[in-house]
């Protein structure tokens, strides 16, 4: 339907094509360059001479005999070690995602149906405790923690980072719900559910857009973490973006600056899988709580 | 909801109150025996020497530390309370003084922690804005696509993504090389000026925050009345027209709730920092907390625990004016 409202003169269309081509290099080109450039050697993707050496590989071709080079992710994966923090996120991530999911869904659901006053309190106090900044909290586990001797291990960390990711949570899942009818878990209890029946078997066969969404922003928030993970794991349990920070001191003096690149590089490509899969939920999610307002 | 609400109270609450307690006290001081040696005849001299093992369980047994009152708020490093007034009684005029305030450690950070917020809130939202415009008029063909790449810069790990711009940032990178011939000087780099060091990070800022502007107003964009608008246009409104008076209004809710979150996010700013080895030119309260827990020898957990308590303090100033009226729209609209 060609109606007036999205009709637009050509000049217009061509100046916001244009602007869209422009961020779409400016979002893009930076992962493109780095990906293109993990491939080879620090003399072309650092070149002193020219940038067009890291398209063609020139010294990559001089010293590796080819065009591309995997040296770098040698390094990273298996002579410095990323591999064990690979599987160390692997963790910590699945679990804070379940945990947080699993608390966020009970919690979601009974604000979202409680009819108390203090409702209003508690989404105040959760958005209150988003604002907190992640390393002023840190700073106030860290000695209790050495007192109590948990310091250093994986599990305190997923701990810690449920409890960052409960505000958010707790919002996104109680915006979700409050989009399913009251009728629905009412009639389910009407044909003799109890409550909890009437949750699991009505509410939730229509809440799993919600759970989706919510838990790609929890597994987001665990694994883009830096500052709980750096302070509270043990350089043996360290997950990959702290390794990636420690990987900035000691290796700009040894030359090895190529394994900080092809480790970030591995970092970003999980994101990208998971933005390619689940964009639909992503953008609903991040519109939950404003649009529906 | 209990557990949830259990987790935030044991797990955010409790370390408000723990930081405040540490906040109170200092580290102790290390246990120092004097000792006098005689000589027949160089008289005597006294030699000072730290008693490691009554040190040691001095710290075991009382690991708070001493009690400092609001001493650590005081002091050098944080309000600077001493060094504030003799610089105000004692200057060469006001530019002297801000540059010799810039140059006690908290007030450094809090002058970029505001700037960058100041900066980079309000045009990475209207960045975003643009583009959700711009998207609006994309081919529905595209629009998937566009939308993918768009996002990337804001799911991106904050440390990663800023590592990636400094590095082609850096002399030898693409970007670093390319400023340097335009300008057509080879010693120009961004790490080297403070001017610079602020600009490329605001510039990190908006690159990484745009993103969330622009799929909430995208999002918002769909929900605009079409009948306002086509009333708009039958009246004889100009395109300019509409987007101030129709579809910014409807928008208004929306914008609200991203300043919220925006101001939220940049007033933690962190990562980039340590990404672009910056904290010589620029440092936030963030990195000050930090840095008093990533230290070679003793942690500061007084210090890093007053900071965070005076960065509490301004973040309660400046967002529960925002918190409180986005909190009202958003339950207020929603039945019961």
């Amino acid at each position: 339907m060609a109606d007036a409202i999205s009709r637009r003169p050509a000049h217009l269309r061509f100046v916001a094509m244009g602007f869209v081509l422009f961020w779409l290099v400016v979002a893009a080109f930076p992962f493109a360059w780095t990906v293109w450039g993990s491939f080879k050697v620090q003399g072309d993707f650092f070149s002193r001479d020219s940038w067009w050496n890291a398209i063609v590989g020139t010294n990559t071709i001089r010293i590796t005999g080819g065009p591309f080079t995997g040296a770098g992710y040698w390094g990273a994966w298996v002579e410095t070690g990323f591999w064990r923090a690979a599987l160390n996120t692997a963790v910590v991530t699945a679990a804070v995602t379940v945990i947080s999911l699993t608390l966020g869904t009970l919690g979601g659901y009974a604000l979202a149906r409680s009819t108390y006053r203090y409702r209003f309190a508690i989404l105040v106090a959760a958005l209150f405790f988003r604002a907190m900044p992640d390393i002023t909290l840190v700073s106030g586990y860290l000695l209790p923690f050495f007192q109590l001797n948990i310091w250093g291990y994986l599990p305190t960390a997923v701990i810690v980072l449920v409890a960052l990711n409960q505000p958010f949570t707790l919002w996104m899942m109680y915006s979700f719900f409050q989009g399913v009818p009251r009728d629905l878990d009412e009639s389910a209890m009407v044909d003799g559910c109890t409550r909890f029946q009437a949750f699991r078997l009505a509410v939730m066969p229509v809440m799993w857009p919600g759970v989706i969404t919510t838990g790609l922003f929890s597994f987001l928030l665990a694994y883009n973490d830096f500052s709980v993970t750096a302070l509270i794991l043990t350089a043996q349990n360290q997950t990959m973006v702290p390794k990636i920070a420690s990987y900035l001191g000691q290796i700009q003096s040894d030359g090895n600056i190529m394994y900080a690149v092809a480790a970030v590089v591995s970092v970003t490509v999980p994101i990208f899988l998971l933005v390619m899969f689940f964009q639909r939920y992503l953008v609903s999610g991040l519109t939950a709580g404003a649009v529906k307002g | 909801m209990g557990p949830s609400l259990v987790a935030m109270l044991l797990f955010i609450a409790l370390p408000i109150v723990s930081i405040v307690l540490q906040s109170l006290h200092i580290e102790h001081p290390q246990v120092v025996v004097v000792s006098e040696t005689c000589q027949p005849f160089g008289g005597c001299t006294e030699t000072t020497s730290v008693d490691a093992a009554a040190t040691a369980q001095l710290r075991a047994e009382r690991p708070l530390g001493q009690f400092n009152g609001f001493g650590t708020y005081f002091d050098r490093n944080h309000l600077a309370i001493d060094q504030l007034g003799e610089i105000l009684s004692d200057n060469a005029g006001p530019g002297d003084a801000l540059a010799r305030i810039y140059n006690l450690p908290l007030y450094r950070a809090l002058a970029f922690t505001l700037a960058y917020t100041a900066v980079v809130t309000p045009l990475a939202m209207l960045l975003g804005f643009l583009i959700a415009l711009a998207v609006n008029t994309v081919p529905q063909a595209i629009k998937g696509p566009v939308v993918f790449f768009s996002l990337i810069p804001m799911l991106i790990t904050p440390l990663v993504g800023a590592l990636i711009l400094y590095w082609m940032l850096s002399a030898e990178g693409i970007l670093g090389a390319a400023i340097q011939q335009i300008f057509d000087d080879p010693d120009l780099s961004t790490r080297t000026s403070a001017p610079l060091t602020w600009a490329t990070l605001m510039t990190y800022g908006i690159w990484t925050n745009a993103p969330f502007s622009f799929i909430v107003f995208y999002a918002g964009l769909q929900a605009v009345p079409r009948d306002t608008l086509e009333a708009a246009m039958i009246d004889g409104a100009s395109r300019i027209d509409r987007i101030r008076f129709v579809v910014l209004p409807s928008l208004r809710p929306l914008v609200l709730f991203v300043l919220l979150v925006q101001l939220m996010d940049n007033f933690r700013v962190f990562e980039p920092i340590i990404s672009f080895n910056a904290a010589a030119n620029a440092t936030s309260l963030s990195y000050l907390i930090y840095a008093s827990l990533n230290t070679q020898t003793t942690q500061l957990f007084g210090s890093a625990a007053a900071t965070s308590v005076i960065m509490i303090g301004f973040i309660t100033v400046l967002i529960v004016p925002v918190l409180l009226r986005v909190a009202r729209e958003l339950t207020a609209g929603r039945g019961a």
